[in-house]
């Protein structure tokens, strides 16, 4: 098996296991060659990709770019700020001028969810969902399941708690179908008001107690709280919400075990996280940022790999 | 397929001697010299003449693994994709005398990516080629061997395998032809 079972990645519940570690095979070549003298692979210098962007983002399409630049990609770059959008013209009249501009892949973030599948069945380019509003963010998932088997050498049989602002968290959706795709087992954990009702039913383990959470894991992932997507409030104040859900180096050290702690950032400090956690030595943050260009250098090269000549 | 043996254990060994004694020939006690191994076969190339350089010079030598997979110009014209191996190279090339080995030179297209591969990893002074069979006269591009350890004449239609002790239970070069009513 040396080719991927999808032609988009839209989602990671369309991926299979084997999917998952071809790719994760192909980033650890990717890892050694973004720590070479010459950080660069002539790959896909016959292919121009589109980063489209209807939604902020810094990291990821940051990290998106490097890694078409990596795989010599041509590389442009469309954010819905300042551009016609603004104008009115529709998603689909969007990008099919920029296809008209031959374009053989579009990385696209958008807010509603689905956004990233309607537009695969639309148009002949490959797509790559950067995020599509609270439904997947796959790249993300993949390089959490990376760091975490770069990390604890498997991903298998481990037991990762999400915690946080999972009901509006594109990554916590996307990590769950992933580890469990691996093995894993999952928890999430958060107030009630930010636990979708029906979690429970993609067979996950739900607690409402951190330190419990936490005394159950291996690994931490911990989530922003998403107050831009928040229409009502869903809980009293950050402040509380911190004392409750907030990891601190106090309750680090208090745990029986050394657990990893991970964030998909941005982080805001002294919510979800204090600073002493982020910055301590059980926190893979900034490896996590690094296994990202890799995994996403493998995610591009499987998928050049089916267009067609 | 009729499989014809061109070397067996006793003159593959011999034919590696040779290799590593006009290597040493050209490298003197190989202080600025390092081996690199084409993935996925060279490095058994390597594995091999290093032991006989080692146990000669009494010193240990620089190797490396290559994958070039990476730098194929054959990317979206196979039905798939390959899987790329190991690299690793943990010491510099910048200036040092570089020996690149494989098992078959066939067409000269892996040793066209190897060439580009490698200089990724910095600006040898030297670079030079070093393959266990020449399958001559069949070159798609201008690449010749500094060292062989045998030249053949074969079609198109045959494959060379070079095959260990350690991967497939003997030491030997085969010759596969197909036959004609195939």
């Amino acid at each position: 098996m040396n080719n991927l079972s999808v032609d988009h990645l839209t989602g990671i519940k369309d991926l299979t296991r084997e999917d998952i570690e071809l790719i994760f095979k192909t980033a650890d070549s990717f890892k050694e060659v973004i720590n070479r003298p010459i950080k660069k692979v002539p790959s896909l210098r016959d292919i121009t990709i589109a980063n489209v962007f209807f939604e902020n983002s810094t990291r990821t399409r940051l990290s998106f770019e490097l890694a078409e630049k990596r795989l010599s990609a041509d590389v442009v770059n469309f954010s819905a700020s300042g551009s016609s959008v603004k104008k009115g013209e529709t998603l689909i009249d969007t990008v099919n001028n920029i296809l008209a501009m031959k374009v053989d892949m579009v990385v696209m973030r958008h807010p509603n969810p689905g956004a990233a599948l309607f537009l695969s069945k639309k148009i002949k380019a490959k797509v790559v969902n950067a995020g599509d509003g609270t439904h997947e963010h796959p790249t993300q998932a993949l390089l959490d399941a990376y760091s975490i088997r770069e990390k604890l050498g498997s991903v298998e049989g481990k037991k990762v708690v999400i915690v946080g602002d999972i009901l509006h968290s594109r990554v916590a959706l996307s990590n769950i179908y992933c580890l469990q795709k691996l093995g894993a087992e999952v928890m999430v954990c958060g107030p009630t008001t930010l636990i979708p009702k029906y979690i429970s039913e993609l067979g996950v383990k739900v607690s409402h107690n951190l330190i419990e959470a936490l005394e159950w894991c291996d690994v931490a992932n911990m989530l922003r709280i998403q107050l831009e997507r928040q229409d009502i409030k869903y809980f009293p104040s950050l402040r509380e919400y911190s004392m409750l859900f907030g990891l601190n180096k106090e309750i680090l050290d208090s745990l029986s075990k050394e657990i990893v702690v991970m964030h998909p950032g941005p982080i805001n400090r002294g919510v979800e996280i204090t600073s002493d956690v982020a910055d301590s030595k059980q926190s893979i943050i900034l490896q996590q940022v690094e296994n990202g260009v890799a995994v996403r250098m493998a995610v591009i090269y499987l998928l050049a790999a089916k267009i067609e000549r | 397929m009729e499989k014809q043996v061109i070397l067996n254990a006793k003159h593959l060994e011999l034919t590696l001697k040779r290799l590593s004694h006009e290597l040493i020939e050209s490298h003197n006690d190989f202080s600025d010299t390092v081996l690199v191994g084409l993935q996925p076969r060279g490095i058994h190339v390597v594995a091999r003449l290093k032991e006989i350089l080692e146990e000669i010079l009494g010193k240990k030598i620089t190797c490396g693994n290559l994958d070039i997979t990476f730098y194929r110009d054959d990317f979206r014209r196979r039905e798939r994709p390959i899987i790329p191996s190991i690299t690793n190279i943990d010491f510099s090339i910048e200036n040092k005398k570089v020996v690149l080995i494989d098992d078959v030179l066939y067409t000269g297209r892996t040793i066209r990516s190897g060439l580009d591969a490698l200089l990724t990893f910095g600006r040898p002074s030297k670079v030079e080629l070093l393959v266990v069979i020449d399958r001559r006269f069949s070159r798609d591009l201008p690449i010749q061997a500094d060292y062989t350890g045998k030249a053949i004449d074969t079609l198109i239609s045959e494959r060379v395998s070079v095959e260990w002790k350690e991967t497939e239970g003997a030491d030997k070069v085969v010759l596969f032809t197909k036959e004609s009513n195939e």
